[in-house]
């Protein structure tokens, strides 16, 4: 079994709290991972210490070539790793100063040195298939809930990243424009996307994912398929916390 | 009471007004000078970088806390006692520097605020995609945080025009030096100095137009 992203000890700790307790996990190439688990658990930082938005005491980080000690890693290895992995955050984090194409390509240009032509041209591609074609110009205050999350996730994808986190990406939208961001997810998920979600979507993760990560106390409890999770979960806190979610 | 007298005041309008570039030259210059100092402190105070930030903490803390006059008199007339490359240094240049370092410490504590004041969400995004430090300042966070000063840095550049009539006290003839000359010649002082006032009022009202205009145009930009 090849890890093409290999997580080995990833531990975090604010103060005297150890919010990741040593987190082993191994994604291969296309491989969808919803992560689930109670409030407080540590997903966000999970995915966050992934980015380096919080900083890991101690683990080693593997990403095809790239290998990363977490406890000392350089700011040049830090920059290595975002930039080939992409993030999409709860509360969509646009850049308020740009349009929505401007989101796209920012990192396109800025980062990856490419030509404002390419990257316009790609951001084009992504906005049709966010189904933002027309709203290119528009400045993220302008669009809907649904609308700035889509640029959000488009902003993801155009960096073409080995890894896409993404943190509950539809807790901050009002009902009525959930669908629309689970549908567009569901089409990166099917185009074998290697993707980490922490969702509270059950039925989605279930769906969309190839195998559902239970984490509670900063630990991984257990992992599995989701039929064998949601149908035969092994562990009694599992078991508990799926009751009570439904 | 004797009148005013009109006829002399349209006389010695068009001298004094004469003085008006030298008044806006010593402000653009601060200003200018001022806005990359500021937000260079500013950014110093974001980021909390170890010791500077201490020392910048240090300079606002004395610059706002003192009267400009008297820094002014400490440039012009103390520093160059003990500092030997500042004697001979003239007025205009001493009036400047003053203007500078004392508003700098107010704008970048304006500019912090307007940083701090981008939402935390945008920095993490930015970092997120692989931007360094420097990238995210000059393209994400900057932009916007001038946006939300720039009223704010519109109001301290007009009190630093009206403050460039302290650079009289430094023996610059400017607008209120030259007004101080013709009353001396004709005893007419009310009308010497309601003449500056005048000039002054109309400079500052001027830009209170441009100002408005400019609000009205970032609104909008940030609205589409
Ligand atoms: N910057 C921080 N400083 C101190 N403590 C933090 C910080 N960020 C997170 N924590 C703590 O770490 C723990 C895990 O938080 P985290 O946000 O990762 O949980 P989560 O599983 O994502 O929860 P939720 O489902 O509510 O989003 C919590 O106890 C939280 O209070
Ligand atoms: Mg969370």
């Amino acid at each position: 079994m090849s890890c093409e992203i290999d997580i080995r000890g990833l531990t975090k700790r604010f103060g005297a709290n150890t919010v990741l307790d040593g987190i082993d996990l191994c994604l291969q190439p296309g491989e969808r991972v919803a992560i689930i688990g109670p409030s407080g658990t540590g997903k966000s930082t999970l995915l966050r210490c992934l980015n380096f938005l919080d900083r890991p005491d101690a683990g080693v980080l593997k990403l095809g070539d790239l290998t990363v000690d977490a406890a000392k890693a350089s700011r040049a290895q830090i920059l290595a790793l975002r930039r080939r992995t992409a993030f999409v955050f709860q509360n969509y984090g646009l850049f308020a100063n740009k349009t929505a194409r401007q989101n796209l390509t920012e990192g396109l240009t800025v980062v990856r040195g490419w030509s404002a032509a390419r990257a316009e041209a790609r951001a084009d591609e992504i906005l049709a298939q966010i189904g933002l074609a027309d709203r290119g110009d528009s400045y993220p205050a302008s669009l809907s809930g649904g609308q700035q999350q889509r640029v959000g996730i488009g902003r993801a994808m155009a960096l073409d990243a080995d890894l896409m986190l993404l943190d509950e990406p539809t807790s901050a939208l009002d009902p009525e424009w959930v669908g629309e961001v689970l549908d567009l997810i569901r089409r990166i998920a099917d185009g074998r996307q290697t993707m980490l979600i922490v969702t509270h979507e059950m039925q989605f993760a279930r769906e969309i994912a190839d195998r559902i990560v239970f984490m509670e106390g900063g630990r991984i409890v257990e992992e599995g398929p989701p039929a064998q999770i949601f149908g035969d979960p092994r562990d009694a806190r599992t078991r508990a916390f799926l009751r009570r979610v439904g | 009471m004797r009148p005013l007298d009109l006829g002399y005041m349209a006389e010695l309008a068009p001298v004094i007004a004469g003085y008006v570039p030298l008044t806006l030259m010593m402000a653009v210059i601060a200003m200018i000078a001022a806005l990359v100092l500021a937000a260079l402190l500013a950014i110093v105070r974001v980021l909390r970088v170890p010791v500077l930030d201490r020392l910048v903490a240090v300079f606002i803390s004395f610059f706002r806390g003192t009267p400009l006059l008297v820094q002014l008199f400490l440039f012009y007339f103390g520093l160059p006692q003990v500092v030997p490359p500042m004697t001979g240094i003239d007025g205009v240049t001493a009036a400047i520097i003053g203007l500078t370092l004392h508003f700098s410490a107010y704008m970048a504590e304006s500019i912090r605020g307007a940083i701090l004041g981008v939402d935390r969400s945008q920095w993490e995004a930015a970092q997120s995609i692989g931007m360094t430090q420097g990238q995210l300042l000059r393209r994400i966070v900057l932009p916007q945080a001038t946006r939300t000063a720039a009223p704010t840095l519109m109001n301290y550049f007009i009190d630093m025009i009206k403050s460039t009539s302290l650079a009289f006290t430094l023996g610059v003839t400017e607008m209120m030096g030259a007004a101080q000359k013709e009353a001396a010649g004709s005893f007419m002082y009310l009308e010497a100095f309601l003449v500056v006032a005048l000039i002054y009022w109309a400079i500052v009202e001027t830009l209170s137009v441009g100002q408005r205009r400019l609000e009205a145009r970032l609104g909008r930009a940030v609205a589409r």
